[in-house]
């Protein structure tokens, strides 16, 4: 019984962090998927949504030298709806700018503004402790339980209905004549505006409402770990989430949650193998070839199933 | 040769011809050097079925897209119902209660055509965000609503057995079709059709002039551009003439029929 306690452990704490990366899939879903938004900047809205959380949860440091003076010591609950809003808030903030301009600059835009948000977190060093960081960041339950299984298992159920609960939303506000509006809009832009659809409105609200839910993914992986620095919301987080959203197939919820799971195990295995394999001097290249194996696992699935796992298969009109 | 068939005209038109419903006045609208529309003034009065024609590249369906808010006129004003429309979001003068149809038709492909013409449906609840979570019920009774509205449109127009497929399989005259539901269901005012009749096979294209006299006798206005002209010269009082860019004649089907400049502009000068 013992010796599986370890691997019962790794499971709980992988599948954590799977649901936790899916919600943010999710809310790249609502974006990309339905309304056709290029965001390429999700680690700066994870960002947001994780230190808007820790501030309003974490008391500022104590003692002499404290780095870090600002933060609220309020409940968890409200870190995470306060993380969530905040997201929100930046989202709409940059779409408003720049999605009434062509396409591409919304991918300029928001990759400009993660960039921004990792550098004021790195710089800010009085509200976001600079480099360091946020430590301590308070988590649920008993604190006795801090680092345990049962740690682990109660937040794994936590995600795993913060997942749901964003999922069953998402699949009804698709299924609903706002997501109805969405498609059309995603699909033919100028007919959907003759239809009295106003399309800078319905994708403002999609991106803000799915930057919500990046920062609430945010939120939880903050009072997961604990801790928090820059180096956490680099652009790599951007384009784990995009693979996970393309490899399970955009446009499907279902398809962003499984695909999650997907490439998370992949890129979890294929780290601890690459550990194993090449010797310790080289590890910080074995996590360049880990990038690089997720980045061939991505071509191909573009290549030969560009609708992913589970997405809705490409429409193609005949030419009329 | 220039073809005008001569066939009767539906009674429709007298119905209630009173004031202007749409009017467009120097309207102009250049593509580079391109002069597309040169210009152009008329009135479209409430409850006629007015008529655009023109050779091809004449500016007709420029002005569309001009009246209808998709291009920002470079000079003239357009007014609808007495309000300045030129200039305006294609989505606000759709709520002003203009409707059009695409010369080419631009379905949703991907979506039913229940679902493309629900989306025209206008004033739905369920289009704002917070209403599905805060007022559901309400929602679900617009809903209901809103495909009682589309079904009936949709049978109206002969799509009731397509109702659940994608818009991708309709044939170019079933996308006509859907257009036409999409454009009515919002009950507009005024409609603008371009070539409602193109690539429609003539027993559905005779369909489709009854459905737009009906519809016209229940109070809605048309403006109609069209290269089938015996479906205008039936259907259409008055019918404008585009060339060039410009107006160049404007009156009923006998005064156009006759209007030398008209055949003229037809036949480009090719034939004497
Ligand atoms: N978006 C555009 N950009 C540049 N030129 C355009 C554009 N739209 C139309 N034109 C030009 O404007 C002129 C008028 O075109 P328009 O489409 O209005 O003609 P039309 O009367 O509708 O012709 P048809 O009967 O063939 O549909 C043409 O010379 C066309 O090339
Ligand atoms: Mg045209």
């Amino acid at each position: 019984m013992s010796e599986f306690l370890p691997v019962l452990s790794y499971a709980t704490f992988f599948l954590v962090f799977a649901s936790i990366f899916a919600t943010m899939a999710l809310g790249l879903n609502l974006q990309w998927g339905y309304t056709g938004l290029f965001n390429v900047g999700v680690a700066g809205f994870v960002a947001v949504g994780a230190y808007a959380s820790a501030l309003l949860t974490t008391p500022p440091d104590a003692g002499p030298g404290a780095v870090r003076v600002v933060g609220l010591g309020l409940p968890i609950v409200v870190g995470w709806i306060g993380g969530t809003v905040a997201a929100g808030l930046v989202a709409a903030a940059v779409g408003f700018a720049a999605l009434r301009l062509r396409h591409d600059y919304l991918a300029i835009a928001t990759f400009g503004i993660a960039v921004v948000i990792q550098l004021v977190a790195l710089n800010a060093q009085k509200l976001t402790g600079g480099p360091f960081g946020i430590q301590f960041i308070p988590k649920p339950f008993d604190a006795q339980l801090d680092g345990s299984l049962a740690f682990n298992a109660l937040y794994l159920a936590l995600t795993l209905a913060a997942l749901g609960c964003v999922y069953a939303a998402l699949q009804r506000l698709a299924a609903s004549p706002w997501g109805r509006v969405l498609r059309a809009i995603r699909e033919d832009e100028t007919a959907a505006e003759a239809l009295g659809k106003r399309a800078f409105a319905f994708r403002l609200q999609s991106f803000a409402i799915g930057g919500a839910i990046m920062g609430f993914g945010g939120a939880l992986y903050a009072h997961f770990v604990g801790y928090i620095a820059p180096e956490d919301f680099l652009p790599i987080l951007t384009f784990q989430i995009w693979t996970m959203l393309i490899v399970g197939g955009a446009g499907s919820n279902r398809g962003a949650i499984a695909g999650t799971v997907v490439v998370w195990a992949i890129w979890t295995i294929a780290g601890n193998g690459l550990r194993e394999l090449i010797p310790a001097a080289d590890q910080a290249r074995a996590a360049s070839l880990q990038i690089v194996l997720v980045g061939v696992l991505l071509a191909a699935m573009l290549l030969w199933r560009p609708q992913g796992l589970l997405g809705p298969r490409p429409s193609k009109s005949p030419s009329a | 040769m220039l073809y005008f068939r001569y066939t009767r005209n539906v009674p429709h038109i007298a119905a209630h011809l009173s004031g202007s419903m749409l009017q467009i006045r120097d309207l102009a609208k250049r593509f580079g050097g391109n002069r597309a529309v040169d210009g152009v003034s008329f009135d479209v009065h409430k409850g006629a079925i007015a008529g655009l024609i023109g050779p091809n590249g004449a500016g007709k369906t420029t002005l569309f897209n001009c009246v209808a808010g998709l291009y920002r006129p470079d000079a003239g004003t357009i007014t609808l119902d007495g309000n300045r429309i030129d200039g305006k979001r294609t989505s606000l003068v759709h709520a002003a209660g203009l409707a059009r149809t695409f010369q080419i038709p631009r379905p949703f492909p991907a979506m039913s055509v229940l679902e493309n013409v629900l989306v025209g449906v206008p004033g739905q609840s369920g289009e704002r965000f917070w209403a599905n979570w805060f007022a559901p019920t309400r929602v679900a009774a617009d809903e209901a609503k809103a495909r009682e509205t589309a079904r009936a449109w949709i049978d109206f127009v002969g799509l009731g057995a397509l109702e659940q497929a994608p818009a991708r399989v309709l044939s170019g005259g079933q996308r006509k079709l859907l257009e036409l539901a999409r454009a009515m269901v919002a009950d507009p005012r005024l409609v603008l059709l371009d070539e409602p009749a193109a690539g429609v096979n003539p027993a559905l294209l005779e369909k489709i002039i009854d459905r737009i006299a009906e519809i016209n006798r229940r109070g809605t206005s048309f403006l109609i551009v069209e290269h089938n002209m015996d479906m205008v010269m039936r259907l259409c009082h008055p019918i404008a003439v585009m060339a060039q860019g410009k107006l160049i004649a404007f009156g009923d089907a006998d005064s156009v029929r006759r209007n030398p400049t008209v055949v003229e502009a037809y036949l480009g000068g090719a034939v004497a």
